[in-house]
């Protein structure tokens, strides 16, 4: 290698603060409609948990144990390939996350966007939605507020499905006869926030399905670009 | 193959098209190129049909800008005194690197051996992977290189 090579070979390149330059680019991104999702990750007592958000509203909470690429490369897929790490885009959904887990907040009061979800499955997490802070309902419940009243199997896969858990809260659904059931981000977790939201884990000693009124899917969604 | 989220071509990207973009254009100016170069990049990305070959893809837009960069600051109109009407200095005026000389000389160069010598030395690809980025064969990369270095050395050496 010549001298004029090695000089070549090794410019004065200033650093570069990659977080700097995401940040500067999700502004303006933002600032030019450019942020189809924004995406950040927050840590809870349930460990770190990440959130993605559409200017329409919340699209997907993923649990660590999902892995944030997979869900990431899920939510490009199927919402908009133009995913950033947008933090000051999530505020709103990460501070009522926050003061969800520090009890100080029961009903979040959160925009959601439904693309990730369709027809009878989202008819059923509209109705899981409605389960108050507190309380519990069966799948059964969920299904027939969705207007399948034998489609409890349905329902349970819906709720397995669910790409907004905690703000959906698909962890108040449970067996008619007092089992838990299942939940994507572990039994343990649903343990916990039923614990954390004071509900009694002995059984549906109050069956919910009289409180969830009948709801309907919403208009459809197209999905964007 | 889908496109993977955008943020992900920043992550795996950005460092490395920050030192091409420094060298085609100085670091006064390949921040700023950068964020033209990314911003373009996400404004078309939806649009892409696949996700192959993202990398070639964001170097021809960065090469597009870097050109831009170049051709506006060659514009930029030189300060004139003018007794007593606004400033003396110029407002921007442009970095310096400590090895500057060598580095005004890569400047001048076309820009096809600029690019592929920035792609050789800066970055320390082979001429197949220069031939990539740049969208052409590796003997023609080679032949560019080449071609600058001669240029470089008879200006550096002047």
């Amino acid at each position: 290698m010549t001298d004029l090579e090695r000089r070549l070979a090794s410019p004065a390149t200033p650093t570069l603060d990659p977080a700097r330059v995401t940040a500067k680019l999700a502004r303006r991104a933002d600032a030019e409609g450019l942020l189809d999702v924004a995406w950040a990750t927050l840590d809870t007592p349930l460990g770190p948990i990440a959130v993605f958000v559409t200017p329409r509203g919340l699209v997907r909470v993923a649990y660590d144990r999902e892995n944030f690429a997979e869900v990431a490369d899920e939510v490009a897929e199927r919402v908009s390939p133009r995913v950033l790490l947008a933090p000051q885009r999530t505020d709103s959904v990460r501070t009522q996350l926050d003061a969800y887990f520090s009890h100080d907040l029961r009903e979040f009061d959160l925009a959601i966007d439904w693309t990730l979800v369709r027809g009878f499955n989202q008819g059923v997490l509209r109705a899981t939605a409605a389960i108050p802070y507190g309380d519990m309902a069966s799948y059964g419940d969920v299904a027939a507020a969705a207007g399948s009243p034998r489609a409890a199997r349905a329902a349970g896969n819906a709720l397995a499905g669910n790409p907004i858990p905690i703000v959906v809260p698909c962890h108040r659904v449970i067996h008619a006869d007092g089992g838990l059931g299942g939940y994507t981000g572990g039994l343990e977790t649903k343990r916990y926030l039923l614990k954390l939201e004071g509900s009694r884990l002995d059984g549906l000693t109050s069956p919910a399905s009289g409180r969830l009124a009948r709801s309907r899917p919403g208009p459809r969604r197209t999905r964007p670009g | 193959m889908s496109l993977p989220p955008f943020q992900r071509l920043v992550d795996d990207h950005a460092t490395e098209l920050h030192r091409f973009l420094v060298g085609c254009v100085g670091a006064d100016l390949a921040e700023d190129c950068l964020q033209e170069t990314l911003i373009s990049a996400l404004r078309a990305y939806p649009r892409l049909r696949h996700g192959d070959n993202l990398r070639a893809w964001l170097y021809t837009i960065a090469h597009r800008k870097a050109t831009d960069a170049v051709r506006l600051r060659a514009r930029r109109p030189r300060t004139v005194q003018l007794n007593g009407m606004g400033p003396s200095e110029p407002r921007t005026a442009p970095a310096t690197l400590p090895d500057d000389g060598l580095w005004t000389a890569v400047r001048a160069l076309p820009v096809k051996q600029r690019e592929a010598v920035v792609h050789r030395y800066v970055l320390d690809l082979d001429y197949r992977q220069i031939a990539e980025r740049m969208g052409t064969s590796p003997e023609a990369a080679r032949q560019s290189v080449s071609a600058g270095l001669r240029r470089l050395r008879t200006e550096v050496d002047r």
